[in-house]
């Protein structure tokens, strides 16, 4: 009846997402001063896209001299195994340290369902028990959350209906700095 | 993300080349899982799985077990020596008994050829073949390419020579099948009376010459002689057998290159391979006993991922 009608708006574009970029920069040095016992956690898959950007900020812009980073995927933790109509394929972990006694960040795009951050919650503990762990996501979809998981740090909120998808694109991975609103 | 084209584990002969792929992707993640300090996920936490071993096994069984417990998949363990079986039971009332309890997926190993094929139309649960008597065993071709692959990069295109009793062997057949789906060549090495007549219509070469062999090849794997399935003698005598077949320090040596030395255990040393060369540099022997674990992983994971909740 109302045929195919997708509609695609442009949440953020590269100029906004370069300002709310450093500023997220800024507020994780005022909680964590010179990163000596921080260690940032970029959540597979689209993650750990944002978590290079914030890296390389942190490191070229304010001068933070090593950060630890790793990045993390979740897939064999998620809680809808045997759930989905298509598998679900694993991307690499790639964490070279112990975070036993370190503050963790998780680092996501879109902060949704909140499903994905209780994976990660649980997957991270095989590489020790951290002191802390917050969470930092560029989007945070209002109203849409299962768990009763928020972010510490957020680029924007957004209020988005369910059937609408939020779409974070990288200059290095998509060739540009945006995020779109998707209505299919 | 692509799924197998099985529901079953029966044979590598009813895989394909995507199957392999995916199975050695899946099984790349898992070696990552079972190297870090907590080596256990929950994915398969509401899955029950039942190892049955109606033939002898230490090596197999300790892997598949291992991999289960690192998915979390709760597990009960048969083995016919200490079961009914004894008392003369058949393998259908056997399986749909363990089945009453409601388990999910079935790993077996059986003395008899077809065991877990017939056991797969007949039972509602996934079958993993973990031998089936001189047929297949597919878990082992898998983690002998998935290690060649790591080891030298790529199956395609290496040339690949399997030593030792071929006409007993379901490592051989199987590894036969998946080598060539992979694209790799293959050639057999063995004393006459253990090459299997016709050999040569799976696409394989037949060489009686360990020396020319060895010298053709980039891996050797090297098998067992299987005395407990030889009812007659195949060869005059064991001695006579590693004088002639058996790899040593100087024959490697004697080679114009480096070749990559395999065996699927348990070592009769000094018969088939000589303990010199089972600790060498050139053998990779240990980690394919490490990626056993991480290659049944991805085998079950994928499986049970097609089961219906």
């Amino acid at each position: 009846m109302f045929g195919t009608t997708m509609s695609k708006k442009t949440l953020l574009n590269s100029k906004e997402i370069d300002i709310i970029l450093h500023r997220l920069a800024c507020q994780l040095i005022e909680n964590h001063h010179n990163f000596e016992n921080t260690v940032l956690i970029g959540i597979q898959p689209r993650g750990t896209f944002l978590a290079e950007r914030l890296v390389a900020i942190l490191e070229n812009d304010y001068n933070i001299p090593k950060i630890e980073f790793g990045q993390l995927d979740i897939t064999f933790y998620r809680d809808d195994f045997r759930r989905r109509e298509a598998p679900l394929g694993a991307n690499k972990t790639t964490i070279n340290f112990i975070v036993e006694d370190k503050n963790v960040v998780f680092i996501d795009d879109v902060l949704f369902s909140g499903r994905s951050i209780r994976a990660a919650l649980t997957a991270i503990q095989s590489f020790g028990r951290p002191a802390d762990i917050e969470l930092l996501v560029l989007i945070d979809r209002r109203f849409s959350r299962h768990l009763p998981i928020q972010p510490d740090y957020r680029g924007r909120q957004v209020d988005v209906i369910n059937q609408e998808r939020v779409t974070v694109n990288w200059k290095d991975k998509d060739g540009e700095d945006t995020v779109y609103i998707i209505n299919n | 993300m692509s799924q197998l084209s099985v529901k079953h584990l029966i044979g590598i002969k009813h895989i394909n080349e995507a199957d392999i792929n995916l199975i050695f992707e899946t099984a790349d993640h898992f070696k990552e899982v079972i190297n870090r300090p907590i080596k256990k996920v929950p994915s398969l936490r509401d899955i029950t799985i039942a190892n049955l071993f109606f033939e002898n096994s230490t090596r197999t069984k300790l892997s598949f077990e291992l991999a289960e417990k690192r998915l979390s998949a709760d597990i009960i363990n048969f083995s016919a020596s200490q079961s009914s079986v004894k008392k003369g039971e058949t393998l259908i009332d056997t399986a749909n008994n363990i089945l009453s309890m409601k388990v999910d997926l079935i790993v077996m190993r059986h003395p008899n050829v077809g065991a877990c094929d017939f056991l797969s139309k007949h039972v509602n649960a996934r079958i993993v073949n973990a031998g089936d008597g001189t047929h297949e065993h597919p878990t082992q071709a898998l983690l002998d390419s998935y290690s060649i692959r790591e080891k030298l990069g790529s199956v395609t295109g290496k040339k690949v020579v399997i030593v030792g009793d071929i006409l007993h062997s379901r490592v051989a057949l199987s590894n036969i099948y998946a080598l060539k789906l992979q694209g790799a060549e293959v050639k057999v090495c063995g004393p006459k009376t253990l090459i299997p007549k016709y050999i040569e219509s799976l696409g394989v070469g037949v060489e009686y010459d360990i020396k020319k062999a060895l010298e053709w090849c980039d891996v050797a794997n090297v098998l067992r002689v299987q005395n407990e399935r030889m009812a007659i003698n195949y060869f005059p005598s064991t001695r006579e057998y590693a004088q002639l077949f058996g790899i040593n320090k100087p024959l490697l040596d004697s080679l114009s290159k480096k070749i990559v030395i395999m065996h699927p255990g348990p070592i009769n040393r000094g018969v088939e391979i000589t303990s010199e060369v089972a600790n060498s540099d050139q053998s990779i022997i240990l980690n394919q006993v490490e990626n056993g674990v991480a290659v049944r992983m991805a085998v079950i994971y994928l499986l049970a991922e097609q089961i219906q909740r």
